[in-house]
C-alpha cells in the first residue's frame, strides 16, 4: 500500500496546491474580519495599507475636479463676477450681525465671569475637502483630505455652513474618514431648541434621522430644530442637527416614533470644517477613594481648566 | 490588421506582465473614483481579477486577490477581510473553471461569469448582513449583471496587445 501512495516527482514547480493556499487565504480573511468586527486592533494594518493606497486615491480624485475646473471655466468670467458681487452684498448684509456678535460674546464672556462660570469654549477647526464618499454601501462615511499630517484626530466633530455633518472615526497619514450622522445607529446627543428637552438622535443608514427614546405624551412637533446639546463633551453645544419631519404617537408603544431630516448637506458637499476636539470635562467624582484616582484628578483639572 | 475575432483557434502573442500589473491598478483606480451615488457601477477590480484569473491562472492568483482585496477592504471603510474574502474565493473559482470556459465563444463566457461576480457580490452581502448591517437594496446586486455584460468588450479590450498580425506568409505553417 505504502508503495502505491508515491506520488510521481512534479515536472514543473507550481507552488503549494491551489486548495491549500485557498484555505489558507480565506482563513486568514476571515480571521481579519472577525477581529476588525469584535475587537478593533487593527488600526496600524490599516494605516499601513491606507499609506499604499493614498497614491491611487489622489489619482482617482483628479478626474472629478478636473471635470470641476472645467465647469468653473466654462461658467465663464460674468458668472463669477454676479456670484462675487452677490456674496460681497451678503457679507455686508451679515456685516452688523457678525461685529455685534463679537460683542456679545464678549459680553457674555464677562457676564459668565460674573456669574462664576465657566467661560464658553469657542469653536475653531479647519478647513477639508471632501475626497470621495466611500462606494460601501452598508454604511453612509466620506474620506477627507487631511489626516494624521494636519492633526487631525478620531473623535472630531464635523460640520458644514448648515449643520452637523458628522464625526471622525479612522484617522490615516494623509486622509480621514467620517462617519456621516445618518450612518446606521450614529448617534448625536441634541436639545429640542423650543421645549429645551434633551435626547439622542439615531442615523436610519437611509439618509434619515429618528429621535429616540422620548416618551409618547411629549412636547414634540412637526418641525422642531434639534441642535447639539454639547452633552457628550465631544460636540460643541448649540449646533444644528436635524429639523423633525414626523411625529407618530401609538399608545401601544411607550416611546414616540419621531423622524427628523438632518440640516446640513449631509450626502452633498465639497468641504466641510472639522472642529477641534473639546477641552476635556472634568472627570467624575471618584466612586471609592483609592489612591490612583486621588493622583490623576487634580491633575485633569487642573488642564481642563 | 487586427481582426476582432475570439476564436480559440486564434493564436495570442504572451501576455505582458506589466500590462496586468497596469490593469490591476486601473481597476482599483476605477473602483475609487467618486461614483459611490450610481447605482450599478461594476466592481472593476472584481471583474478584472476574474478576468486574468481564467486568462493566466499561474499569474494572477489567490495572492493578488488578497491583496486587491486589503487595499479595497481599507479605501471603502469596509469591514477588514469582507472584499479579501469575496476576491480570494472569486479567484479560486475562476482559476478552477478556466479550462472549461475558455472553449466557450466570449457571450457564452459572459454568461458563466455572471454567476461567479454574483455569487462574490452575495458573499460580502451576506457577511455584512451577519456583521449587522442593513440590507442595501436591489440595486447592489446590479453591479455584477452589468460587470458580466462588459465581459464581452472588455476581453476584446484586453486581449488587443496580445493579437499578433495576419499575414500571409508561404514559408511559415502557421
Amino acid at each position: 500500500m505504502a508503495g502505491i501512495d508515491h506520488a510521481p516527482p512534479p515536472f514543473f514547480k507550481r507552488g503549494p496546491a491551489p486548495l491549500a493556499l485557498l484555505t489558507f487565504y480565506l482563513a486568514f480573511s476571515l480571521a481579519l474580519f472577525v477581529v476588525d468586527l469584535r475587537m478593533q486592533s487593527l488600526g496600524l494594518l490599516r494605516q499601513t495599507v491606507a499609506l499604499i493606497v493614498d497614491p491611487v486615491q489622489r489619482v482617482a480624485q483628479m478626474p472629478g475636479s478636473l471635470v470641476d475646473h472645467a465647469l468653473a471655466y466654462l461658467r465663464g468670467l460674468d458668472d463669477m463676477r454676479e456670484d462675487n458681487m452677490r456674496l460681497k452684498q451678503a457679507q455686508l448684509l451679515t456685516a452688523p450681525n457678525l461685529q455685534r456678535l463679537e460683542h456679545l460674546e464678549a459680553e457674555n464672556e464677562r457676564l459668565r465671569r460674573l456669574l462664576a462660570v465657566n467661560e464658553r469654549e469657542k469653536a475653531h477647526g479647519q478647513v477639508a475637502q471632501i475626497m470621495y464618499t466611500t462606494r460601501d454601501p452598508f454604511s453612509r462615511r466620506i474620506i477627507i483630505d487631511k489626516g494624521q499630517q494636519s492633526g487631525i484626530v478620531a473623535g472630531q466633530p464635523a460640520i458644514d455652513e448648515a449643520g452637523v455633518v458628522g464625526q471622525v472615526t479612522r484617522v490615516f497619514p494623509f486622509s480621514a474618514e467620517i462617519t456621516l450622522i445618518t450612518d446606521k445607529d450614529q448617534a448625536v446627543p441634541v436639545q429640542i431648541v423650543r421645549s429645551g428637552q434633551r435626547s439622542v438622535v439615531f442615523g436610519l443608514g437611509n439618509g434619515q434621522l429618528e429621535l429616540r427614546y422620548i416618551p409618547a405624551n411629549a412636547d414634540v412637533q412637526v418641525g422642531d430644530l434639534l441642535v447639539t446639546s454639547g452633552l457628550d463633551g465631544i460636540f460643541l453645544p448649540g449646533f444644528p442637527v436635524a429639523r423633525v419631519t414626523k411625529v407618530e404617537r401609538d399608545s401601544a408603544f411607550a416611546f414616540a416614533r419621531i423622524a427628523a431630516a438632518p440640516l446640513a448637506g449631509v450626502e452633498n458637499f465639497a468641504e466641510v470644517m472639522v472642529l477641534a476636539p473639546r477641552q476635556e470635562l472634568p472627570p467624575p467624582p471618584p466612586q471609592a477613594p483609592s489612591r490612583k484616582s486621588s493622583n490623576v484628578a487634580p491633575a485633569k483639572k487642573a488642564r481642563s481648566k | 490588421m487586427m481582426q476582432p475575432t475570439f476564436t480559440s483557434s486564434r493564436i495570442l502573442l504572451p501576455v505582458r506582465p506589466w500590462f496586468i500589473v497596469a490593469s490591476l491598478l486601473f481597476a482599483l483606480l476605477g473602483n475609487l473614483l467618486p461614483t459611490a451615488y450610481w447605482p450599478g457601477i461594476p466592481d472593476w477590480v472584481a471583474l478584472l481579477l476574474c478576468f486574468w484569473s481564467i486568462r493566466e491562472p499561474r499569474r494572477v492568483g489567490m495572492g493578488w486577490a488578497f491583496a486587491l482585496g486589503l487595499a479595497m477592504d481599507v479605501a471603502d471603510g469596509a469591514v477588514l477581510g469582507q472584499h479579501c474574502f469575496a476576491y480570494v474565493l472569486l479567484a479560486y473559482m475562476a482559476a478552477a473553471q478556466s479550462r472549461r470556459i475558455l472553449w466557450f465563444p466570449v457571450a457564452q463566457q459572459a454568461l458563466q461569469i455572471l454567476p461567479l461576480l454574483l455569487g462574490s457580490q452575495v458573499l460580502q452581502l451576506l457577511m455584512r448582513l451577519v456583521a449587522g448591517g442593513d440590507f442595501p437594496g436591489w440595486g447592489y446586486l446590479i453591479g455584477p449583471v452589468l460587470g458580466a455584460l462588459l465581459w464581452i468588450p472588455g476581453t476584446f479590450l484586453l486581449l488587443l496587445p496580445q493579437y499578433q498580425p495576419v499575414e500571409r506568409d508561404e514559408n511559415r505553417p502557421l
